[in-house]
């Protein structure tokens, strides 16, 4: 049994890639105010000092450069780990992301592959400015090729960071900054993975299955949790990867209450609520008691922070959600 | 000498840092002189207490501008009332110059979309975070105003770690090919966040990347708000009337420093070292403008103690209004996605307000 620290889910981040720069020379880190700064959330902190300039790279302020001399780095065979500042500043780098770095293999029928991991954080409820809150992780779910990885807890997100900068292919790692310092965890001292693709259950439940990730799985466990005195007993699902989907344990838990809820902080149209409930019906169609329920952000743009909390689901939104599922 | 045709790293002055004339004194009035120091100052001290407010929970994150007076007062002075300026996120003193009241810059500060809705007659595009992102649009407003046979000149407003985006490289080409009537004015405030100046590009200066889009590029002392305003006159009456000869798009290059953090949310002392900043403040635009308007008998004591007062109760009025608007509607969230409401959306506000009925706000309320 190795020793442990006790982290927020940050210094988890950074714990991560400090391991995987001292196993693996080509791991780089390379950004805006990765380098000195350590990170505008400190997720780099040390690392310049550790690695030196020529590993951790302040970058000019350009997305498309970040991403796309990422994949010329990885077609290489290094590892870089480029970091965009905020989720919602990806979109210079959206051409490279989705007609490069999710392609360049199939494109190139296995000759060059990109071992890159692109880190944001993603999500809203820090009363941040504007374009510094959305979580769009589907329309990186969308394009084939990607991995997409949504962490909760400070031990997964070393495990599956490191995971994403071992894995052969392109890996969009989205951390949810909410909750970057909201509690502490147990995290072991040596390097260790958490498999991509597998989902895990934070809570058992015979009533209704409620799947989630990322930053909202708290409010959902708190909901879950306070239902109880309801009667409610409800299993919680955290999906921990977005792509590729962990199909069969979406399955297993959904048969075993025959309810399912899904929540989200993105948008509810063509959010991943929406794939996860066609997996039910393509899956377990016979099982479904009720229809699905989701409880997500409102279909429109992320607003200022006066109405943030409005827009979030709420711990009060989650329980109305999962006693619609219950209840029909 | 043609303020155009200048070697790119030879800025134009007109203040040195005691406020000694060793340039042109562009042509203005008493009365005008008197407006930018006002502004400067109201600039300085709306700075100070948006950042206390910051410190206190009263508003959210707020990038300061102090340092970078000259520059935006300067220049959003030049503009005629039919101009039209585009900003990044830290002109609240050029948006001042230009209608927008320090209540809405406190308002999108903290928070409310109606701080992002400039009054109708006021020609300011809205605060544009991406960086760089704001650069294309400036250049397309100003087509525009070609095509249209208008006379309205556009200035866009960005920073130096702007010029290594796609999108000023767009824009700015853009313009230079279709020769549209554009200011293209850099706030190089030497730091992108952590990110020097010299790690965006290995230019010598951000001027001469005119050079390359084939348009005019010229260096300012952007602390010296007299030459702000004379550069960036001359380029908008290029933009406005074409020279025969000259390009009418320009790239300003105004060299400045911001005194503070990039944003309350950024500490500065992990990068850059006091002896900086100090070196800088002694370049402070305001005793600038003030020594020189001193010694021309343009402003004394009592005067400048009534324009400090007069700063403060302004400062104080917007505070006071902004803090007494109620929290938007939570049906505000839908408004304006589209011309007419998709059913849907409706569909979804109703859920809302029937939760907020059943619940109580303080159920969805996470402070």
């Amino acid at each position: 049994m190795s020793d442990t620290q006790n982290l927020t889910l940050v210094q988890a981040v950074r714990d991560a890639l400090y391991t995987e720069m001292q196993l693996d020379e080509e791991v780089v880190v390379l950004g805006q105010d990765v380098g000195k700064n350590g990170g505008v959330f400190r997720a780099t902190e040390g690392l310049f000092d550790e690695f030196g300039d020529d590993r951790v790279v302040d970058t000019p302020l350009a997305e498309s450069g970040i991403v796309g001399c990422a994949v010329g780095m990885a077609a290489m065979g290094m590892r870089p780990v480029p970091e965009i500042q905020f989720s919602g500043f990806m979109y210079p780098g959206f051409d490279q992301i989705v007609s490069h770095m999710a392609r360049f293999r199939t494109r190139t029928r296995g000759r060059f592959t990109l071992p890159m991991t692109l880190r944001a954080p993603y999500g809203g409820g820090i009363r941040a400015p504007e374009h510094h809150s959305e979580s769009k992780e589907a329309f990186y779910v969308h394009e084939a090729g990607l991995k997409v990885v949504m962490p909760s807890t400070p031990y997964d997100t070393k495990g599956l960071l490191i995971s994403a900068i071992r894995d052969p292919d392109p890996v969009i790692f989205l951390e949810p900054k909410l909750i970057y310092r909201a509690f502490r965890g147990e995290v072991p001292e040596e390097d260790y993975t958490v498999p991509i693709g597998e989902a895990v259950t934070r809570r058992e439940g015979e009533d209704v299955t409620v799947f989630t990730y990322g930053a909202m799985a708290r409010p959902t466990l708190e909901a879950a949790e306070s239902l109880t005195e309801e009667g409610i007993d409800a299993e919680v699902v955290d999906l921990r990867t977005v792509s590729p989907l962990d199909r069969e344990a979406i399955v297993d838990a959904f048969k075993k209450t025959g309810r399912a809820v899904v929540v989200h902080e993105a948008p509810k149209t063509g959010g991943l609520a929406g794939e996860i409930t066609a997996i039910i019906q393509e899956e377990a169609l016979l099982y479904q008691e009720a229809p699905v329920t989701r409880v997500t952000g409102f279909d429109v743009p992320y607003p200022l922070y006066a109405l943030e909390d409005y827009y979030l689901p709420s711990v009060t939104r989650i329980e109305e959600g999962i006693r619609e599922a219950v209840e029909f | 000498m043609n303020v155009f045709e200048r070697p790119y790293d030879d800025p134009v002055r007109v203040l040195d840092e005691d406020g000694t004339v060793v340039g042109d004194v562009p042509d203005l009035d008493e009365s005008d002189l008197v407006e930018l120091y006002r502004y400067m100052k109201t600039a300085r001290h709306f700075d100070g207490r948006a950042v206390s407010l910051q410190r206190q929970g009263r508003m959210g994150t707020y990038p300061p501008l102090s340092g970078q007076e000259a520059a935006q007062i300067g220049s959003a002075y030049a503009l005629a009332e039919d101009d039209w300026m585009v900003p990044s996120y830290r002109e609240h003193g050029a948006g001042l110059v230009r209608g927008i009241s320090l209540k809405r810059t406190l308002l999108y500060w903290m928070g409310h979309e109606d701080g992002n809705r400039a009054p109708e007659d006021v020609n300011v595009f809205p605060v544009a975070v991406p960086i760089a992102s704001q650069v294309p649009h400036a250049t397309g407003a100003a087509w525009a105003s070609k095509l249209r046979g208008e006379d309205a000149v556009v200035c866009c407003y960005f920073g130096d770690g702007a010029t290594s985006e796609g999108d000023f490289h767009e824009g700015v080409n853009f313009a230079g090919v279709f020769d549209t009537p554009n200011v293209f004015f850099c706030n190089n405030n030497q730091w992108a966040i952590s990110v020097p100046r010299e790690r965006q590009t290995r230019s010598e200066t951000l001027a001469q990347k005119a050079e390359a889009y084939g348009i005019d590029g010229v260096q300012v002392d952007g602390m010296d708000p007299l030459a702000v305003y004379a550069v960036t006159k001359a380029a908008v009456e290029k933009a406005r009337d074409p020279d025969p000869v000259r390009p009418r798009p320009t790239l300003i290059e105004a060299v400045q420093y911001r005194f503070g953090a990039h944003t309350t949310a950024d500490d500065p002392t992990v990068y850059r070292d006091d002896d900086e900043v100090e070196t800088w403040r002694k370049k402070d635009p305001i005793p600038r403008l003030e020594a020189y308007l001193r010694g021309e008998g343009v402003l004394d004591d009592e005067r400048v103690a009534s324009i400090e007062t007069e700063a403060e109760a302004q400062v104080a009025a917007a505070i006071d209004e902004a803090e007494s608007m109620a929290r938007p509607e939570p049906r505000e969230l839908f408004e304006h996605t589209y011309a007419a409401l998709p059913e849907e959306l409706d569909r979804q506000s109703d859920a809302l307000e029937a939760l907020r009925e059943a619940h109580g706000d303080a159920a969805f309320l996470e402070e």
